[in-house]
């Protein structure tokens, strides 16, 4: 941990997220969406890792937060997808700009 | 004699000690391991293919490859130079990058595996306090890589065993990480180097929980790796030959030595952690320890030749409504007996165990349709 | 020993800047299972990081859980939903320069702010056992612990509904 300095650790898990972002942003397919959504959980997820050597709390504690958000994530991402199947059967597609039915 | 391999890497390194820097020294002890366990990964795999064909040759009241070289041996190097040399066909609407990665991909995590084996004493190449788990990580990301080679091959039946194999595969995992929580708690590291050391007094097969653990283990590895008789993603006479359909050459061959390593693998991780690893007697560790490997190679070699092979509805019924539910009880029974200790323990254990097996056969029989009346026009 | 230390730092670097490309990729290929891919790509550089940060038990949790199963659940939606071509995204491009504006607005920003402060790590951390970290998990965080595991049970039996075909 002390062979690089925490600011690159926290640089990168911020290009994780800012491309995340930018996914959630610009991609029209759901699962696109969702595959965004991953990437902007795991830099979360780095970040907590890293805080747990910087602050003076019990060692274990980013560790195991950051295990919840893994555990966490894939709970979400498994009900996401069950939804895009579910989405799919009904409109036979999953491109976000045609679930259109609520629109006024 | 039982440190051999350690002693001849110890010389070595001495050597190289002698006209070269610090760094160096370190380096080149890692590159030892590293080449030792990719030379020692392809030439088991070669080997196998011939002892697999020679036994089943045997059970099939045959003799199996004789013609090159004594008994066969050189076949595996006639074989390899055949598959070199074979032309190498990409079908036309593939997708070319993923049809180029997913032989080199599935090769990777094969051999990743052998860094947490335990081939003897003081001869594991990496001693992690989390090998079992590396394990575990590496055999799961098998999956995404079969996925890969069908979907990449744009073939409906390449496609249609990729998703077949993926589905016994993942099935099997979790009966498979669950029959290994007995052995966690009777040890209390994860460390494979641990495990076997845990193991002086008492080999975990001989305990009831360890029994059942070990062949609930072996079975869903064999299911892991593909093998008979869960073969149904590769049989030929079911759906052409599955995720490989449509790979030829020298790609074909890194999928059958990936197969092959990771039976090994399976083999050599049931001997650790249910049969004692290098534990034994008389002869060196690492002798015992290939004895151990091997007679469960050879009992998978046996099944192949021996049991017919289940129907896709069979396996995942076999996986989630018998094995998963013994599995859990298992863990039970396991802390039944570590909790009691003595033959109280073992034989609560016992009970439970033999109970929920034959509970569980019985709420799983298969539908047997009832004899029909026939009533004739008279 | 130095220049061990040089080879493994700049092995983090590499493992970093692919991470960092490899999510570059998993938004903007329009060919969906190439973005499933390189999102795995992503996640073993990011259990990379979690090994060179000292939390090996993690880095085995991510590729087991992540790379393992959550990879296989995103392509066989993907594999289940994309049966015609895949349809490449018709955004205009105005709109992707703006998104593209504004997140490297906002990552500038922030990237100014985590370089303002002056971060001290603390020094006398070993690496974390296993079962220190079990042993946390099953006295101080056994609440958030069986919280999940009963979501875990309602996210299975909710999956398996929704996903269920009609009975017609």
């Amino acid at each position: 941990m002390n062979l690089i300095p925490t600011e690159h650790y926290l640089l990168f898990a911020l290009v994780l997220f800012a491309a995340g972002v930018t996914g959630i942003l610009t991609r029209r397919n759901v699962i696109g969406v969702l595959i965004s959504i991953e990437l902007m959980l795991n830099a979360a997820a780095i970040n907590l890792v890293v805080f747990s050597h910087t602050v003076k709390t019990a060692p274990e504690t980013g560790q195991l937060f950051a295990f919840f958000v893994i555990a966490l994530a894939a709970a979400g991402a498994a009900v996401g997808l069950a939804i895009v199947l579910a989405l799919y059967r009904n409109r036979h597609t999953v491109q976000t700009d045609e679930m259109n039915l609520l629109k006024w | 004699m039982d440190q051999l391999f350690v002693n001849l890497k110890n010389m070595a390194l001495h050597l190289i000690g002698v006209f070269a820097p610090d760094w160096l020294v370190s380096l080149s002890s890692i590159l030892i391991s590293v080449g030792a366990m990719t030379f020692l990964g392809i030439f088991i795999m070669m080997y196998l293919t011939l002892m697999e064909r020679k036994v089943i040759g045997r059970m099939q009241n045959r003799i199996g490859p004789n013609r090159v070289g004594k008994w066969g041996l050189l076949q595996p190097v006639a074989d390899a130079i055949k598959m070199l040399t074979k032309e190498d066909i990409v079908p036309e609407p593939a997708d070319r990058l993923l049809h180029f990665l997913a032989p080199v991909m599935i090769v990777i995590p094969a051999l990743l595996i052998f860094a947490v084996i335990p081939f003897g004493r003081n001869m594991t190449a990496l001693d992690l306090n989390v090998g079992l788990l590396y394990f575990f990580a590496m055999s799961s990301t098998t999956t995404m890589v079969i996925f890969m080679a069908g979907w990449g091959s744009r073939n409906k039946y390449a496609s249609l065993g990729g998703m077949r194999s993926v589905a016994q595969m993942i099935s099997y995992e979790v009966p498979m990480v669950l029959s290994v929580v007995p052995v966690l708690l009777s040890v209390g590291s994860l460390s494979t180097g641990k495990i076997v050391e845990a193991q002086a007094d008492l080999w975990f097969v001989l305990t009831p929980w360890g029994f059942f653990a070990c062949v609930i283990f072996f079975l869903c590895g064999v299911a892991e790796c593909n093998r008979s008789p869960f073969d149904l993603p590769e049989a030929e006479s079911e759906i052409v030959a599955g995720f490989h359909t449509e790979f030829s050459g020298m790609k074909f061959a890194l999928f059958y030595m990936a197969e092959f390593m990771n039976a090994f693998s399976i083999a050599a991780l049931t001997a650790t952690l249910f049969l004692g690893g290098w534990q034994g007697p008389l002869l060196p560790s690492w002798l015992w320890f290939i004895l151990k490997t091997y007679s469960l190679l050879f009992v998978m070699m046996w099944f192949r030749g021996t049991l017919p092979r289940l129907r896709a509805d069979q396996m995942m019924g076999l996986a989630w409504k018998f094995l998963l539910p013994l599995a859990l009880v298992n863990i039970l029974a396991a802390g039944l007996h570590l909790y009691l200790g003595g033959p109280a323990g073992f034989a609560s254990a016992l009970i439970i165990l033999l109970g929920s097996f034959m509970g569980l056969s019985k709420v799983n029989r298969s539908y047997v349709p009832e004899k029909r009346e026939y009533v004739l026009a008279d | 020993m130095e220049s061990l230390q040089v080879l493994v730092k700049a092995g983090i670097y590499i493992l970093m800047a692919a991470g960092s490309l490899a999510a570059i990729g998993a938004v903007f290929f329009p060919n969906l299972f190439y973005a499933g891919l390189s999102l795995a790509g992503v996640l073993i550089c990011v259990a990379g990081i979690y090994l060179s940060a000292g939390a090996d038990f993690l880095a085995m949790v991510q590729i087991l859980i992540y790379v393992g199963a959550v990879m296989t659940l995103i392509i066989y939606a993907i594999m289940l939903t994309n049966i015609e071509e895949i349809k490449v995204s018709h955004l205009g491009i105005k709109q992707i320069l703006l998104s593209i504006l504004a997140v490297s607005g906002f990552a500038v920003l922030t990237a100014s702010a985590i370089l303002s402060i002056d971060w001290r790590p603390l020094s006398g951390q070993n690496r974390l056992e296993v079962h220190e970290l079990g042993a946390a998990l099953m006295s101080r965080y056994i609440f958030p612990f069986e919280v999940l595991g009963i979501l875990l049970f309602a996210v299975l039996i909710g999956a398996i509904v929704i996903a269920r075909k009609d009975k017609v």
